[in-house]
């Protein structure tokens, strides 16, 4: 099994890149390759050009940026997993990246690859959302800056342009956030059957923001504005954690899949929110 | 297009089709059949080999991505004609029935042990996720990795459990 026949540069700059995007209408950026390789070959996506941006320099570093970190375009899964500024600023990212995958899809993917392909159970993305990241992404024309809440639009689907690449994404720092999933394949491993991710800031013991996003059970990651309206304004406690678990699924459009029937996937999108909210809170202590 | 690379500590090159994917240019350009094809949708790890220190899944990368890089596969484990520590475990501890995960097997637990030297056995075990076996039933695979990780450390690897069951 392999793609149909394509071009292929490597361009080493950013600026040659997007240079080639533009130009070339039929062009598909590649990354670590893992979403991209098993759909070419599958031929559910034959692009004409493949712009592999993996070596353009100057895009692999995870920097603190005082209020928050940004992690560039080339960070594979295993480097956000294991990054110390990540694991103590933005604990539910690492954890998601920890859970993306395997060994050998951590070595090659990279996180804003994760969150471009947009899939509607990868794990990132649910993390990004309750971060409130937002993604940079560079064209010929200059850059732009996407709010995570606006840049997940459908089923693979996101909010960059084709000629756009995502150079970075920033995370605004929270010393009280938390994700965790059911895997396809039991544990952590593999897609999220569902999965949430929580993060929360308290003042005076008192919930005073908190972002709630969905994975796996809808057509795309999703906030769970039910259960931020549900736990902000409380004292986090384990009653004001139920009150947000019973509107996890409020307004989101949950789908029967291979994984399970519409029923299971809600009630384990609660039962996930839950647990998101509970280590969420207990961090902030 | 032309490529280059470290294969085994060899340099070599080729011309290949942007769509050649790493394993069958190992298999079929550079004939080293070791690394095997099973799923090919990039979920069994048979077709693991390490580049640049890496374990990866040589069906899930194009050869033009492996461009300048140093790649290992399990030809190029043994040194000399000494099994690397990973494959005498494997054969001491019976890890492999059919012998076709194997390859992939061993060079996924060669850098599990690299990142972790002491790894307990639900380590060992998710360690492994990336590699599907359908014969063993995995237990002997990590009591061949427990085995490699001792004699890696330079310790007395733990008597078979055949031996003490005797
Ligand atoms: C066996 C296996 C198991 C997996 N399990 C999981 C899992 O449990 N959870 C999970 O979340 N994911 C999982 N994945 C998917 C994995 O996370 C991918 O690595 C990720 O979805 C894509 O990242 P990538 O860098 O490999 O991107 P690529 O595959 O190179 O690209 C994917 C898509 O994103 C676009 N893209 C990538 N980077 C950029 C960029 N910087 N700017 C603009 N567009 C870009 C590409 O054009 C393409 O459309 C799995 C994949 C495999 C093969
Ligand atoms: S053949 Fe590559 S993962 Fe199965
Ligand atoms: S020994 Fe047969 S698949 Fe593992």
């Amino acid at each position: 099994m392999f793609p149909r026949e394509f071009e292929y540069v490597a361009p080493s700059s950013l600026d040659e890149a997007l240079g080639t995007l533009a130009s070339n209408p039929g062009a598909k950026v590649m990354s670590g390759g893992m979403s991209l390789i098993p759909m070419m070959k599958l031929r559910l996506f034959s692009p004409e050009l493949v712009v592999d941006i993996a070596r353009i320099g100057g895009l692999d570093g995870i920097e603190d940026r005082g209020d928050h970190i940004a992690i560039g375009a080339l960070v594979r899964h295993e480097t956000t997993a294991a990054s110390p500024l990540v694991q103590q600023h933005a604990a539910a990212l690492a954890s998601a990246a920890a859970w993306t995958g395997d060994r050998q899809v951590r070595a090659r993917g990279t996180t804003c690859g994760a969150l471009a392909h947009a899939d509607i159970a990868a794990d990132q993305p649910a993390a990004a959302l309750a971060l409130g990241a937002t993604m940079v992404a560079a064209s010929s024309g200059g850059t732009r800056d996407i709010a995570a809440a606006d840049f997940f639009v459908d089923t693979l689907t996101s909010a960059l342009e084709p000629n756009e690449i995502l150079t970075e994404v920033r995370i605004p720092k929270s010393s009280g956030s938390a994700y965790d999933k059911l895997g396809r394949r039991g544990g952590h491993t593999d897609y999220a059957v569902a999965g949430a991710a929580a993060a929360v800031t308290m003042s005076d013991g008192t919930v005073s923001s908190a972002g709630v996003a969905l994975t796996g059970v809808g057509t795309k990651p999703t906030i769970a504005a039910g259960s931020v309206e549900a736990i902000v304004g409380t004292d986090g406690s384990a009653e004001a954690i139920a009150g947000a678990v019973a509107r996890a699924t409020e307004g989101v459009t949950v789908l029967e899949d291979l994984y399970g029937s519409a029923e299971y996937k809600a009630h384990l999108a609660g039962v996930y929110v839950g647990r998101a909210l509970e280590q969420a809170i207990a961090a902030t202590g | 297009m032309q490529v280059s690379m470290t294969v085994n500590g060899q340099a070599v090159s080729g011309d290949v089709d942007p769509r050649t994917l790493l394993v069958h240019y190992l298999r079929e350009d550079l004939r080293l059949t070791g690394t095997h094809v099973g799923c090919e949708t990039s979920y069994c790890g048979a077709c693991t080999v390490i580049v640049d220190g890496k374990a990866v899944k040589s069906c899930t990368m194009l050869t033009a991505q492996a461009e300048g890089a140093e790649i290992t596969t399990i030809e190029g484990l043994a040194e000399n004609g000494d099994l690397h520590p990973v494959q005498e475990g494997f054969w001491e501890r019976h890890g492999l029935q059919c012998g076709f995960c194997t390859p992939g097997m061993i060079l996924s637990a060669v850098t599990l042990l690299d990142e972790n030297a002491d790894p307990s056995e639900d380590e060992i075990r998710l360690g492994i996720e990336g590699n599907l076996c359908r014969c063993t039933g995995y237990h002997n695979i990590v009591k061949a990795i427990e085995y490699a990780g001792a004699k890696l450390r330079g310790e007395e690897p733990a008597p078979a459990e055949w031996e003490v069951n005797a």
